[in-house]
């Protein structure tokens, strides 16, 4: 399946680039403030150095000739206090440019990296909604869900957090290690010789932990498929008087939980307790090594005291470091699966697809049509006159459905597949948009979104008045029902709201689908959770007040088939009958069959009897 | 019918919810004395090791010589190891404490689920329980481990530091006690309005991830309206204004950062002039004041988390409230202490005082209401099943079709009057003893993760293998293990939902069977099945029907014409009843509604082959 194929670096560099744009200046902002809070953390230790040595001491400073000119230091050593107030002016300086560099950073990072994550959902959200109905039948929804989510959240960490991290860490250890080979090359070695030793301990450490990780998250979630699966069971569970089974099972979940996350701890705490010794160790070898330069001559005191400083700040950075870039390496498969979604085609729509005003006769002509191999429609040709309520009876599997979404252009026919025509004009020279703008459809299940009913009807014309709403919930025999709930109107349903019947879920989709105005009105099965009796009084009120409009019927209901000016009756992908109610039941096929059942019976003789009473 | 809404909780602290605990820490009170101690070593020795450096210039550089530098190492290594090892001792008893306490709280949570009614659940999504189960019970274990052991950390570390500041010099420790409220104080004012804005965040971000529910759940929908356009422009604002919050949360603490650092530098540079002025005086050792910088420089981050800590904390608050509330719901239906005494309870059944069961139920003036209002759905209503009959209810959907079954099976209790099980008041028995004589097979099969064999085994957990086939032969789920690779191994996945509704639907007759139950009901699904699934289904029905008192929810004719009886069910009361043939000819709502399913059936029978 193409949505299983793997990008290549190329690419996913590609579409994190291509997500970047326009959030560049941010990142870069920030990266560069960072850089340069750090550089100036790095002036507090020669601060303390210069002070120790030269203004408390004797010693020349070791400055860079600009600054020592800047530097009035026969009269600083007059002057102690003076020298003193500039030690700590210096210091409380320093503190204010670092405040304004951090205030700086964090707001860039904070515009770059949500300014990069809207983009990445918006750019996924937009997509998803222009792709394909065939795309979206073959896609399991919770899975792109989860990708929309979980994976977007992996790449927002990996580039707003890790790549940042692993850009300032690097910067970091960089001018530390260069200010400490610069003081003493000699002693700067022990910190170097820590980076790679703490790094690659923490990385693989932290590689190794996380199989555990999985273990431990897994076990997590049956634990709460276990206790999902009760509460949604209850039912079950006290009819057959379970609630001890449960309890052991939930019970025997929650221990295997709870142990492995102890054991894991475990190891974690290794893990934590390696990195302060290494820290420690790495501080403690530069004290000691440090001591003994010093005694030698090697290092001034102020030196020696900077030095230890530099040191221990750069030893916790290396240890995250090698965590982050061992988490990094799990970004790859997110991207992947965000990039899968994002190459899948958009609906296609031929540059000189046409504005047209549907008018005409609807006319099948010679479709054959399937899809995954699969065929659904086979030379299948009929017209619908413009106006006319036409009927479609057939099985499951009959392609009764491939019809209609064929009609509403949610898969189109190729070339050599026959084709469809509205008024002349074959449809797919007519821009898809308004085609369904002007092709009321309903669904087999609709779908209803989590907003207020109103909302949800009025999906189509958000300014459409109060009165056309209730008229088309009235037509769709709705508005009791809707008058009967908390908030009528207004009430919010489905997830996050009330849950309606389906067979009212049907009925609002119908009421939606009128405020459309749509000429040609298709019905797909659209009435099967409706009880009969609404179902006939719906449609008498279609034809009273919509008579005007084209409408495509599609239902087991013979009530409702024979009532149609034209029935085509479909077997599997092939049209087995076509003609008015009165044409079929005169010759013997599938409708006749259905009407005689219906009359040979002697329930139906009994019915027929008691209506007559 | 109102949504379900949640409650906010923004409580000020309130002790009497944190005691409800107690009971419950009371059990960790060893693995908290030894966390404490633990903790305490570890941060007394980090707050001590700057000493060593101190020691090294005052020492070694000042005096200008390395004599002692051997043992001063050694003592040195030895401060680190101990410290490495006591985090490894303190980590495990945390972590302890953490999940074993999460785990007794969710344990005690889920056994006391399983005591309450239905009509608890009926008015509670499954979602709101789910959240208390998990993620309230992990983040108050957690905050009552780590956030316990994170203050006690930082407590003793300040407390150290400060202890060894001014034994330095009394005079600067003072200064630097000065300034430490100002920050604690910035961290008090900022944190409560930092984790408000987070708090909008989440709340935004997941309604982000509702809204990418949605869209991809009614992605097909919102094509046929042609509506994407409206769609792709709601969802920019929710991700503009999640930018916009996201962004002011960021520059609160972007603020709060600086301001902070600024006032610990401000310390720093304090100190480093009086003390700068006190080693020029040679009061001070110039080691002296750098390690008082070291200290002065490390004491913030510690204060600032503690103020952070401790606003987290508070706010477990509502996690506990929470739960705590779960716990105080108390049962609907509750069987009396002397039944409780003779049949024991849902735990601990006494089954050798259950007396066997025929099935004959007896309706006596039974008047009931939903527990959550409305009016009477039954009132004075008396019926008598004869062990063994058969009634159907028939009605339209949302009818009220499952009363009479939530009465019989004891989900619910009359409001009035009695119903008799074999001659006796049921609530003179347990609920225990009656639900194990009940089998249930519902309108949506609910089927546990799982191969099919545990699934079935669900019915009677003593069962055989030899058994379990038996009675899935019976109803033909031997052909739907004939079709998959693992055989009666197979996992039917989360709520079975690798197999279709009707495999699902033949394994929950199964495990009727199986249960061999007095009292049989059946919630029949609507849904259409292909034909040979239906074939299996209706023989299935035939089997279990057989020799027991049923209760059957029917949509179907051919399982209706069955019964011995029929009520018809309309806005929530009972208007017809009788037999097939003389509700018929009664020529009343019945009539009505059979004649229209009868015309759709025999359509979908002719056209569905």
């Amino acid at each position: 399946m193409e949505s299983q194929m793997k990008l290549t670096p190329k690419e996913k560099t590609a579409m994190i680039l291509d997500q970047l744009r326009g959030n560049w200046g941010y990142f870069a902002g920030a990266l560069i403030l960072a850089w340069m809070n750090t550089a100036c953390n790095a002036v507090i230790p020669q601060v303390i150095s210069v002070t120790v040595d030269s203004v408390l001491g004797s010693k020349e400073p070791g400055l860079p000739g600009f600054l020592q000119a800047l530097l009035p230091l026969d009269r600083l050593r007059a002057d102690p206090w003076a020298a003193l107030w500039m030690a700590a002016g210096a210091v409380v300086l320093i503190a204010a440019v670092r405040g304004v560099c951090i205030f700086g950073m964090r707001v860039n990072m904070a515009k770059g990296s949500e300014g990069f994550v809207k983009k990445l959902r918006d750019s996924l959200y937009g997509h998803i909604q222009r792709l394909s109905f065939q795309w979206h039948t073959a896609h399991a929804t919770g899975d792109i869900i989860q990708r929309c989510t979980s994976d977007v959240e992996v790449i927002r960490t990996f580039v707003c957090n890790q790549m940042v991290e692993v850009l300032r860490t690097g910067f970091l250890i960089v001018l530390y290690t260069g200010i400490m080979l610069v003081m003493n090359w000699r002693l700067a070695l022990i910190p170097l010789a820590f980076i790679p030793v703490t790094g690659l301990a923490s990385g693989v450490f932290y590689g190794k932990i996380s199989a555990r990780f999985q273990v431990a998250d897994e076990a997590e979630g049956e634990l709460t498929t276990c206790a999902q699966e009760n509460l949604t069971g209850v039912r079950v569970v006290r009819a057959f008087g379970r609630e001890r089974f449960e309890i052991d099972r939930f019970a025997q979940k929650n221990d295997r939980f709870s142990a492995l996350w102890v054991e894991l701890g475990k190891v974690l705490s290794v893990y934590w307790a390696s990195g302060v010794l290494l820290v420690c160790l790495q501080i403690m070898a530069v004290v000691v090594a440090g001591s003994m330069a010093a005694v030698n001559g090697d290092i001034t005191l102020g030196d020696f005291q900077a030095f230890v400083i530099y040191n221990s700040t750069m030893a916790w950075p290396v240890r995250s470091l090698g965590r982050v870039l061992s988490e990094m390496s799990k970004a790859g498969v997110s991207m992947d699966r965000v990039g899968q979604i994002l190459r899948a085609e958009e609906e296609p729509d031929h540059p000189e697809a046409k504005s047209v005003k549907l008018s005409g006769d609807i006319v099948f002509d010679r479709v054959t049509f399937g899809y995954e191999g699969q065929e659904v429609l086979r030379d299948v040709s009929f017209t619908i006159p413009w106006g006319s309520t036409f009927a479609v009876l057939g099985g499951t599997g009959s392609g009764k459905s491939t019809l209609v979404h064929l009609l509403d252009r949610l898969y189109d026919l190729e070339e050599g597949q026959g084709r469809v025509t509205i008024g002349g004009v074959d449809i797919r020279d007519i821009s898809r948009e308004d085609l369904r703008r002007q092709v009321g459809l309903v669904l087999q299940e609709p779908f209803l979104f989590s907003q207020t009913i109103r909302e949800n009807i009025a999906a189509t014309r958000p300014d459409a008045s109060d009165e056309e709403l209730r008229k088309c919930a009235e037509i769709a025999c709705v508005d009791e029902a809707i008058a009967d709930l908390p908030q009528g109107y207004e009430t919010v349903v489905g997830e996050r709201g009330v849950t309606l019947s389906g067979g009212q879920k049907q009925r609002v989709a119908i009421a939606r689908m009128l405020l459309q105005n749509a000429p040609v009105m298709v019905f797909d099965d659209s009435l099967s959770a409706v009880d009969a009796e609404t179902d006939t009084k719906i449609r008498a009120a279609l034809k009273e007040r919509m008579s005007q409009a084209t409408v495509i019927l599609i239902s087991h209901r013979v009530t409702t088939l024979m009532q149609a000016d034209r029935i085509l009756v479909l077997d599997k992908g092939r049209v087995a009958d076509m003609g008015t109610h009165a044409e079929l039941i005169a010759r013997p096929g599938i409708y006749k069959e259905i009407y005689d059942i219906q009359m040979s019976s002697d329930d139906r003789a009994l019915v027929e009897k008691g209506g007559e009473a | 019918m109102a949504a379900f809404d949640e409650k906010e909780y923004t409580q000020a602290f309130d002790w009497s919810i944190w005691k409800r605990l107690f009971p419950i820490l009371a059990r960790f009170k060893g693995r908290y004395l030894k966390m404490v101690v633990f903790t305490g070593f570890t941060d007394l020795l980090d707050a001590a090791l700057p000493l060593f450096q101190l020691y090294a210039v005052a020492h070694f550089i000042q005096a200008g010589t390395l004599e002692g530098l051997v043992p001063f190492a050694a003592a040195y290594l030895a401060a680190i190891l101990a410290e490495s090892v006591l985090v490894i001792a303190a980590t495990r008893q945390t972590m302890h404490i953490e999940m074993y306490l999460g785990r007794d709280l969710r344990r005690d949570l889920f056994q006391h689920l399983q005591t309450l009614s239905l009509s608890f659940y009926n008015v509670t999504p499954v979602g709101y329980l789910l959240t208390r189960i998990t993620n309230d019970t992990n983040r108050i274990a957690g905050n009552l481990a780590w956030g316990l052991n994170d203050m006690v950390d930082e407590i003793i570390y300040v407390v150290s530091s400060f202890a060894i500041m001014f034994a330095l010099d009394w005079q600067l420790a003072l200064v630097v006690m000065l300034v430490a409220p100002f920050v604690a104080a910035l961290t008090v004012y900022f944190q409560p309005r930092i984790l408000d804005w987070n708090r909008k965040v989440r709340k935004i971000n997941s309604k982000i991830t509702g809204a990418f529910n949605e869209g991809i759940t009614g992605a097909k929908t919102a094509k046929t309206l042609v509506i994407e356009d409206q769609s792709i422009r709601n969802f920019k604002d929710l991700t503009g204004s999640m930018n916009r919050s996201a962004v002011r949360a960021a520059r609160l603490n972007a603020v709060y950062i600086p301001v902070t650092l600024f006032f610990s530098t401000l310390t720093v540079a304090i100190v480093l002039l009086r003390g700068g002025w006190l080693v020029k005086e040679q009061v001070m050792e110039i080691a002296t004041l750098s390690a008082f910088i070291t200290y002065a420089m490390n004491i913030f981050e510690p204060l600032q988390r503690m103020a952070n800590n401790l606003a987290e904390f508070i706010a477990v608050q509502a996690s506990i409230e929470r739960v705590t509330g779960l716990l105080d719901e108390t049962p609907q239906v509750t069987d009396a202490p002397e039944v409780i005494e003779k049949y024991g309870d849902a735990f601990s059944p006494k089954r050798e005082n259950w007396e066997p069961l025929a099935g004959e139920i007896e309706f006596k003036d039974v008047t009931f209401r939903y527990p959550d209002g409305g009016d009477n759905v039954l009132e004075h209503f008396n019926l008598k099943i004869p062990a063994g009959a058969t009634v159907a209810i028939v009605g339209e959907t949302g009818a009220g079709k499952s009363t009479l079954v939530n009465l019989a099976c004891r989900f619910f209790e009359p409001t009035e009057g009695q119903i008799l099980i074999d001659g006796r008041d049921y609530r003179e028995r347990s609920q225990l003893w009656l639900h194990s004589n009940i089998g249930y097979v519902l309108q949506s099969p609910h089927l546990f993760s799982g191969s099919i064999r545990e699934n079935i085994r669900y019915g009677r957990l003593d069962a055989t293998d030899a058994e379990i086939e038996a009675a899935a032969k019976a109803v033909s789920v031997d052909q739907v293990v004939a079709k998959l690779d693992q055989g009666w191994d197979s996992d039917v996945g989360e709520e079975g939902d690798r197999l279709s509704t009707g495999e699902k639907q033949l394994i929950s007759f199964a495990r009727a069977v199986l249960a061999d139950p007095r009292i049989f009901v059946l919630d029949e699904a609507t849904s259409s099945i292909d034909t040979q699934t239906e074939q299996y289904i209706q023989s299935a029905i035939d089997h279990l029907l057989r020799d027991r008192t049923s209760f059957l929810i029917a949509h179907r004719l051919s399982t209706i014409r069955k019964a011995d009886m029929i009520l018809v069910v309309r806005d929530g009361k009972i208007v017809e009843q009788g037999t097939h043939q003389s509700l018929l000819r009664a020529h009343g709502y019945y009539h009505d509604l059979y004649s229209k399913q009868f015309a759709e059936e025999n359509a979908v029978k002719v056209l569905g082959a």
